[in-house]
């Protein structure tokens, strides 16, 4: 079968994955060459957290988020399995009773037990969660390692949209409003920092009632953080946005007032009214959209039942025929 | 209830901040049946109309839309975001919040004062978000105010109303003045207790967006707040101190 996916995203690049695996001959669309900046993708935590996330997200993104770690790791991507830690500020210990009811796969930590966790947290939080099943990669290593990996077996990526054939996959994100009306931005700013003075092992979530935050290490000793949460399409890194990020990191550990501020980012993520992922069939074309603030934590399961989709023809959950 | 002459079919007015998705928020409205949808102009707004989607998802709601000036720290700030929120939803209306502390988000009387005086000049239809206080009150209304949005607690608090003396005392010195509360109701009780003292109404958004199932808390809190009103408009008794039997006890020493 040939296939056309519009879009090298983390959507685009996980469907043409599933396509290429099922023996499809793939040729992707994307006026930049490489995965960068311009893409929504290049800002994501790259947190693999569907336990975590079940605090507000509807219960398709807990388990279909289990299948993303397995995901990544059979890509050849490296993903580390270290769970996650939520800590909250002393006045605050309310917050984490609330997590704790509404996220499963959870344990409680004393101070000892956080202290062996992460050695560097000890002393600064006298209780914790741990959600052991969770997991975290490079979200922009993971973006080139499965561009490099498709273009070796055989998918042709090319900048100008020409004639296709066979299914069209489109992948666009945001820019597939032209096609799908209830797409929304909903617009994010994270933070990269650098310190040496601070070592984390696995994310770790500062629940806050006002300033959630989320720290990510990254190799080099970078550290991630993320994320707003804003109605808006605007590309625009507020200072306010920016000021409550590094407020929420510094008061996690004041070590983060010492780091070096590397790069800050946003951009706007593609959402339907629910919040949740859509496969939209209309013609010979799939859409693919509406990953929120779950890119890499659920685009493997979507591109999964794409694919399924049109190369089984089953009809998976969360998938629209749409006629108009 | 007639809020600057229109006519609002419920006494719960809900915020649209904080909810697991938009699609949520339409629920908690339609279980609720809240008649008046308020909605922060100023976070969302990155210049041109970038939060245009979220915005035309209130408006889908179809119920009356208040803009509101969440998160202005000072006179100028709240002023310009009144003018951005009236073009934006078309309406006079705007609900002021002038905050003049960062941690507890408490009203600053002064400047909400002058904002309000600034804004009734301009045409509006001011909703002031204010605290309790009788003499602030008085100042509002004199600045051109028609309906005041007492705060039970501070914002997102969720600690109910923790000054029901001063509001007692506001709700009596001002019979005929709409007043909503607005602010720190976390559970139904709470909203009924405020009803019950004869507020017209109550506006929340924490309480239900951040609760586990936002739209069975938004009816949870419809129903509060219809009981607290058919309470008050009911002429409830008095509390006295003398037990008294609803059936006489024939035959038995009572005048003990």
């Amino acid at each position: 079968m040939r296939a056309t996916v519009l879009g090298a995203g983390v959507a685009g690049l996980c469907v043409a994955t599933e396509l290429v695996a099922r023996g499809c001959e793939v040729t992707v669309f994307d006026p930049s060459p490489r995965p960068g900046p311009h893409g929504c993708s290049w800002w994501a935590g790259g947190m693999l957290a569907p336990f975590c996330e079940g605090e507000t997200a509807e219960e398709p993104v807990v388990r279909l988020g289990q299948e993303a770690a397995d995901w990544w790791e059979r890509q050849g991507v490296n993903v580390e399995r270290r769970g996650t830690v939520v800590v909250t500020l002393g006045r605050d210990r309310n917050e984490l009773d609330r997590f704790a009811r509404r996220v499963q796969g959870h344990e409680r930590l004393d101070a000892a037990a956080l202290a062996a966790l992460e050695p560097d947290l000890s002393g600064r939080f006298d209780r914790a969660l741990h959600v052991p099943g969770e997991a975290y990669l490079d979200p922009r290593a993971a973006l080139e390692h499965l561009r490099d990996r498709l273009e070796h077996s055989g998918a042709t990526f090319v900048a100008e949209p020409g004639p296709t054939t066979g299914v069209t996959f489109d992948c666009r994100g945001l820019a597939a409003r032209d096609a799908l009306r209830d797409l929304r931005g909903v617009k994010g700013e994270m933070a990269v920092l650098r310190s040496a003075d601070i070592h984390l092992t696995r994310p770790v979530r500062l629940l806050h009632p006002r300033f959630p935050l989320y720290v990510v290490p990254r190799p080099g000793g970078l550290f991630m953080l993320g994320a707003t949460q804003i109605e808006s399409d605007d590309r625009r890194r507020s200072v306010r946005s920016v000021l409550e990020l590094l407020s929420a990191a510094y008061a996690l550990h004041p070590a983060f007032g010492e780091a070096e501020l590397v790069e800050i980012g946003a951009d706007a993520r593609p959402a339907f009214p629910d919040n949740l992922p859509r496969l939209v069939r209309r013609g010979e074309t799939i859409h693919v959209n509406g990953l929120f603030r779950h890119g890499f934590l659920l685009a493997p399961a979507l591109a999964r039942m794409a694919a399924e989709a049109a190369c089984d023809g089953t009809r998976p959950e969360l998938y629209h025929e749409d006629h108009d | 209830m007639q809020l600057y002459g229109t006519e609002i079919g419920s006494r719960l007015m809900l915020g649209t901040a904080q909810y697991p998705s938009p699609a949520v928020l339409a629920e908690a409205f339609r279980r609720s049946g809240a008649g008046i949808a308020t909605v922060s102009v100023r976070r969302e707004a990155g210049g041109e109309r970038a939060g245009a989607a979220f915005w035309d998802l209130v408006r889908d709601l179809g119920v009356t839309v208040l803009p509101n000036t969440a998160g202005c720290h000072s006179v100028r700030e709240a002023v310009t975001t009144a003018h951005m929120a009236r073009e934006l939803f078309d309406t006079p209306w705007i609900k002021l919040e002038v905050i003049g502390h960062a941690d507890t988000l408490q009203p600053d009387p002064f400047g909400l004062v002058d904002a309000a005086r600034i804004l009734d000049e301009d045409g509006f239809q001011v909703f002031p978000y204010t605290t309790e206080d009788a003499v602030l009150a008085d100042r509002l209304l004199s600045a051109g105010c028609e309906v005041l949005m007492p705060w039970g607690a501070p914002i997102g608090t969720g600690l109910g109303l923790t000054n029901i003396y001063g509001l007692r005392t506001l709700r009596a010195q001002f019979p005929d003045v709409p007043m909503v509360v607005d602010a720190g109701l976390g559970l139904p009780s709470q909203a009924a207790m405020a009803m019950e003292m004869g507020f017209d109404a109550v506006l929340l958004n924490t309480a239900v967006s951040k609760a586990g199932d936002p739209a069975a808390m938004a009816e949870g809190f419809a129903r509060a707040v219809e009981a607290g009103r058919l309470a008050y408009e009911a002429d409830p008794m008095e509390p006295r101190d003398m037990a008294a039997p609803s059936t006489p006890v024939i035959g038995k020493a009572f005048l003990t």
